[in-house]
């Protein structure tokens, strides 16, 4: 079975830095994989290439079989890959509600021309889209705020909205990009539980980058290991932890 | 071969005072990241120093041709480190968009001011001589080399145009505060964190790039003998898109997009194009930014996400 | 059927516009020809408005896209309209429309030549191409000699009126809102918050951005065939920067994004415009304070103390 997302030797040069140097990797249907590593060892910029901020110098990434070279990071999105930011990036003029209201968007069958005229479908299609924001909300328990601006939220909670924004574009892989930056050990707990609901509820896989080895390890099913832009390891929580070049990684 | 060397001298003494004025924009838009629209007007400003002192200081003759552009670059230095303070330093971390709008508030401001002051009309930038008649602010002669005839006046702005330079590429980068711009407008915090004193060196930079500007404010008025308190906006235009040209924040960049904008617009108003003249500063630009946004000598950013 | 409440607004407007129109010889020439001057400022504001404001976009071009509109419109009524033979009423509620949907149609392909290479750019950069347009615009018009040249266009006939103006500021106030007032349309918003996010979500950035130059231009372009046939005359040197800075200052004094706010700033402007007339260049200079004062002290616009509602429809 082909993998749902697969790296082949996947390289990026900035100028004269290689920022990532010949990575390969995969994620399979339904499976929750961490990518961890030190600080600049390129997970972010595998998050860039991966959802078309930018376009690897070597090496190719497929997409449930597709490659998605030359994609726009929006056409990357309509094949079903959405992903929160490491610094969040939540709009912040519109509302809670419109944050994930507007990710519907990838759905509408309207346009421009139907907001317009403003006809029975635009209508109805409208009602079930607010519908639908709302239940999605509710899902995480935001729709007592829906209203209130998004900045004016609590940091957890637009870390949450950020995730929650990305699954109504519907994706089949979602990426997050430490999601667990900057919580309380109780709150990352919390996490480590909504990241395995959302997976099992919404049957999407998901790769995680994190710092945060306790929630890496306590939820993913994989592990990726990056150093300075090349991969060191790959495995199951257990054989990373006793991975040699990892614990050199890390401790070194 | 005569016509396309007389061209040639029209073009460069053109764009080098381009040159002079692009170098304020990107030296600007290095540091703050913004585009300081009243740039354009502090070149003015120049050209009417220079017309008021230049009597002054003894214009006609070569030392006080020099007297009244070292005039104009002072005046102008200090006008472009007010308008900084006044206007642009109350804005310091708002959003671009702000700033470029006071900018061009700013900018607006002198314009109209400056025609409400100095008169809308447009003057001739000529000096009186005292028995009698008009003279320019440095003494000129022509001179012919065979079939070609090049003006003083053109070698003047050619000469001061490349001791300008010189001494930028000395002060940025042979001194401490010109090492500092360049911290600067290679990272700003980063450079702050190391005990730069980023305000002292915006206050630099706006000097430095007013003071070009005030200078080629009177390099062109002498070549293009007059004045007005809107003469800024095309030549200021032209410049800005030479720094893009270059690739605005670099410095060379700056210098060769003026000479080249200089060029190119010398040998259209030589053909049947002429009176498109002043449209195709704009249309290179549009071609750049469409080809090679990040200018000729630039690079580009990537932006972090 | 039910009309939803913004389309009965745009009715309600539209009737009230006829209504005037039919005692506009009743009314003093003056304050007629300042009201109409108020309604092609709605329409120029708020069309701006959907690219600056909701969108965050920098437009510098705005009276470039008037222009086109502007002798566009013209061109076809002094041409055609003395070769169709028909009366003075069939022209003005026949051809006046026709010729003002021409005008729009035009700026808006102009808006289309111009946006689609340059929206890739970032704030101030868009912002210097769209004013370089605009006078890129001006240099041509005052090369054509088809369009008068430098000297202007002259003996265009005075189709404009109360019905034709405000009837066009009332589409163009129902279209940005309307256009807004969907989740198709709060991704114009998205895009002004963070591009990088809204691509992220699905969102067509470009696609947008473009949708919102096409737009603003057609409704300038359609503001410059009833400003045509206002003034009576057209020159080139009438559409330079100071009066896309005139459009910009109404835009960001009514708070950019902002629907009733930058109608009042249009309305205000355009009534401050007529009265600061005698005061000549003053304007400008007061102008220019205005916008610098505005900026250093009230970014967000003039009217605006309440965050901006989002989520009705």
């Amino acid at each position: 079975m082909a993998s749902l997302l697969q790296l082949e030797n996947v390289t990026i040069r900035f100028g004269g830095l290689t920022a990532v140097s010949s990575v390969s990797a995969t994620v399979q249907e339904g499976e929750l994989v961490g990518l961890i590593g030190p600080n600049g060892a390129g997970k972010t910029t595998v998050f860039n290439m991966v959802t078309g901020v930018y376009q690897p110098t070597e090496g190719s990434i497929a997409f449930a079989g597709q490659p998605t070279a030359g994609l726009k990071p929006f056409e990357i999105t309509e094949r079903g890959i959405a992903r929160t930011f490491q610094n969040i990036r939540l709009f912040p003029s519109l509302s809670v509600f419109d944050n994930v209201r507007v990710a519907f968007h990838l759905h509408l069958k309207h346009d421009s021309v139907h907001s317009l005229t403003r006809g029975p479908k635009f209508h109805r299609e409208e009602i079930e889209l607010r519908e639908r924001t709302r239940e999605l909300l509710a899902i995480f328990n935001l729709e007592r705020v829906q209203d209130e601006p998004s900045k004016s939220l609590s940091y957890g909670d637009q870390r949450r909205l950020e995730i929650i924004r990305a699954l109504a574009t519907r994706p089949k892989l979602l990426l997050l990009d430490e999601p667990a930056a900057g919580m309380n050990p109780a709150e990352k707990l919390e996490l480590m539980k909504l990241i395995q609901f959302i997976r099992d509820k919404f049957q999407l896989a998901i790769l995680l980058v994190e710092h945060d080895m306790k929630v890496v390890m306590g939820i993913c099913q994989r592990i990726h290991v990056l150093e300075y832009g090349r991969k060191i390891a790959e495995g199951t929580p257990a054989e990373i932890r006793a991975n040699p070049a990892v614990i050199a990684a890390y401790l070194g | 071969m005569t016509e396309l060397l007389q061209q040639l001298i029209n073009g460069l003494s053109l764009g080098a005072i381009y040159a002079l004025i692009a170098l304020g924009y990107t030296m600007v838009y290095g540091v703050l990241r913004f585009i300081n629209f009243a740039h354009s007007d502090v070149f003015m400003v120049g050209a009417y120093i220079g017309f008021y002192l230049g009597p002054r200081l003894g214009a006609g003759t070569v030392w006080g041709g020099i007297a009244t552009l070292a005039a104009a670059m002072a005046g102008s230095a200090v006008l472009g480190v007010v308008i900084e303070k006044l206007a642009y330093k109350p804005l310091r971390n708002r959003s671009n968009l702000t700033v470029l709008i006071t900018a061009i508030g700013v900018s607006l401001f002198l314009q109209n001011a400056g025609q409400k002051i100095l008169g809308a009309n447009p003057r001739a930038f000529q000096f009186p001589v005292p028995g009698g008649g008009q003279q320019r602010l440095f003494p000129e002669t022509q001179l012919h080399f065979r079939s070609l005839t090049i003006s003083s006046n053109q070698v003047i702005v050619l000469a001061v145009s490349a001791v300008l330079l010189v001494a930028l590429w000395w002060i940025v980068h042979r001194t401490r505060i010109g090492t500092a711009m360049r911290a600067m407008s290679f990272n700003a915090t980063a450079a702050s964190l190391v005990g730069i004193n980023n305000d002292a060196v915006i206050s630099f930079t706006f000097a430095l790039g007013s003071a070009l500007a005030g200078a080629g404010g009177v390099l062109y008025a002498m070549n293009y003998p007059s004045i007005d308190p809107l003469m800024g906006t095309l030549p200021g235009l032209k410049a800005f898109v030479a720094a893009v040209l270059g690739g605005i924040g670099n410095l060379p960049g700056a210098a060769l997009g003026g000479m080249l904008i200089g060029l190119v617009e010398t040998f259209v108003s030589g053909t049947r194009m002429s009176t498109y003249r002043d449209a195709i500063a704009f249309a290179i630009l549009i071609l750049i930014l469409l080809f090679r946004p990040a200018g000729l000598l630039g690079k580009l950013r990537v932006e972090k996400v | 059927m039910k009309l939803p409440k913004s389309q009965i607004f745009l009715l309600v407007a539209l009737l009230v516009a006829g209504g005037f129109s039919a005692f506009s010889g009743r009314i003093d020439p003056y304050i007629l020809d300042v009201t109409l001057g108020v309604g092609i400022a709605i329409t120029l504001a708020s069309s701006l408005n959907l690219i600056n404001g909701f969108t965050g976009q920098f437009s510098l071009g705005h009276a470039g896209f008037m222009a086109v509109g502007a002798y566009s419109s013209a061109m076809l009524t002094t041409t055609l309209g003395p070769k169709l033979g028909a009366s003075a009423g069939v022209l003005q509620w026949v051809l006046f429309p026709a010729s003002l949907l021409l005008g729009g149609l035009v700026a808006a392909l102009a808006g289309l030549a111009v946006g689609a290479p340059s929206l890739r750019l970032k704030g101030d950069y868009l912002a210097i191409v769209t004013l370089g347009f605009g006078e890129i615009i001006k240099v041509i018009l005052q090369n054509v000699d088809a369009v008068g040249g430098a000297r202007g266009l002259v003996g265009i006939p005075d189709y404009t009126n109360l019905f034709w103006t405000f009837g066009v500021a009332a589409v163009t106030v129902y279209v940005v809102w309307a256009l807004l007032n969907s989740t198709y349309g709060r991704g114009f918003l998205a895009v002004a918050d963070d591009e990088v996010a809204a691509e992220a979500m699905g969102l067509n950035t470009t696609r947008y951005k473009i949708t919102a130059f096409v737009v603003g231009s057609f409704f300038a372009g359609v503001a410059g065939g009833l400003y045509a046939h206002l003034k009576g005359y057209l020159n080139p040197g009438g559409f330079d920067f100071n009066k896309s800075i005139e459009i910009v200052v109404m835009v960001i004094l009514g708070g950019m994004g902002r629907h009733v706010g930058v109608i009042v700033a249009a309305v205000l402007l355009a009534v401050l415009n007529e009265t600061l007339r005698s005061f000549g260049d003053y304007r400008m200079i007061l102008y220019s304070l205005l916008l610098i004062l505005l900026m250093l002290t009230r970014p967000q616009g003039l009217f605006t103390w309440t965050p901006r509602k989002k989520s009705a429809a």
